[in-house]
């Protein structure tokens, strides 16, 4: 009677054990989206806004990820450079300029890129900071 | 009969709890008391910091001083249109006070660049456009940077200077004057409940005149 109360419950520990691990790379990308969401706030909330929704036709939102997707290897360059060029975000025309933040790190620039291509509504997955220093090389 | 009874002393304090609150808002700045003679009699008199005549330039190239605003209630900030720190933050709270306000033409919202260099009537007009304002309860104020200068830091008590790492630095506070000029509140335009205060303030300055 007693062991298969004690067989069940070392099952349930075992099965509890596996199911809250997490692969490696989940881990990595929540690692990158915790710290992408501080950074944010820091950096890139008072223009953007604490929900991404910019301001008006002065500032883009960062919702459309068809622009996103499309730019994925730019926004790189984007935030270390600034932007000064007009671009075309949710089909309206914006050609304020944004600053530089040319002092972030390339893992800085990978979580905050990671958290806004994975939330209002984005699902890219990791960017990582290869991926950003190799971008980095192709700034114009 | 019981029941009735409850009734009727629920509803006493159902009413008793509807009574106006009659709530005013304090009068900040400097004060100075002012001895008269009335009648023989000496009497003292508080004689409060006023806002005094202005005269800038709106982005509809209208020239806006103190009489435009006679008889109203307003605020007041101070912000530039390439600032890229507190502005947008601010802008984004302000643009819920015009919401809120812009049916009523008793209420005004004076914004001042303290960037006269960049900020000219052109660029003030298109950045008014872009934030999606209209009509004229809003006005984006142009004018001598000294004068607008002045006017923050003596009168409204905001601190402006052209300073900063950035070129500029000023803080965010919104200001509320009252239709005698005086200062009933600041709040800071960067922080969402703050300026949700102010709103309720706003409504709260508008009863004292009714």
């Amino acid at each position: 009677m007693r062991t298969p109360l004690l067989l069940i419950f070392a099952i349930g520990i075992i099965a509890a054990v596996v199911s809250s691990c997490q692969s490696e790379s989940e881990m990595l990308y929540n690692r990158y989206y915790t710290s992408g969401s501080l950074l944010y706030r820091t950096h890139c909330e008072n223009c953007h806004g604490v929900n991404g929704e910019g301001l008006s036709a002065l500032i883009p939102s960062l919702h459309d990820s068809v622009y996103l997707k499309k730019n994925l290897s730019k926004l790189p360059c984007f935030i270390k450079n600034g932007v000064g060029d007009p671009i075309v975000v949710d089909g309206k025309i914006y050609n304020s300029k944004m600053p530089a933040q040319s002092n972030l790190s390339a893992i800085e620039v990978a979580e905050i890129l990671t958290y806004v291509t994975n939330s209002f509504g984005n699902k890219m997955g990791l960017i990582d900071a290869p991926k950003v220093n190799a971008d980095w090389n192709n700034c114009n | 009969m019981r029941k009735l009874l409850y009734l009727i002393a629920g509803l006493a304090f159902i009413t008793a709890c509807k009574q106006p609150d009659k709530k005013k808002l304090p009068i900040y700045g400097n004060r100075q008391p002012v001895t008269k003679t009335v009648d023989g009699k000496t009497e003292v008199d508080t004689i409060y910091a006023t806002i005094p005549p202005f005269k800038f330039v709106n982005q509809y190239g209208k020239t806006i001083t103190e009489k435009d605003v006679a008889g109203k209630i307003y605020l007041a900030d101070f912000f530039f249109t390439t600032c890229p720190s507190i502005c947008p933050i601010m802008q984004r709270n302000m643009l819920a006070v015009y919401n809120e306000f812009k049916a009523d033409t008793g209420v005004k919202i004076l914004s001042h660049t303290i960037d006269p260099k960049h900020d000219t009537i052109p660029v003030l007009k298109t950045y008014a456009d872009k934030l999606g304002i209209s009509g004229d309860s809003w006005w984006l104020l142009l004018g001598q940077k000294e004068e607008v200068y002045q006017l923050a830091e003596k009168h409204y008590l905001v601190a402006v200077n052209d300073k900063g790492a950035g070129g500029y630095v000023h803080q965010g506070w919104f200001v509320l004057i009252d239709k005698e000029k005086r200062i009933r509140g600041a709040y800071d335009g960067t922080d969402k409940k703050a300026v949700d205060q102010l709103i309720a303030d706003m409504h709260i300055l508008q009863q004292e005149y009714k």
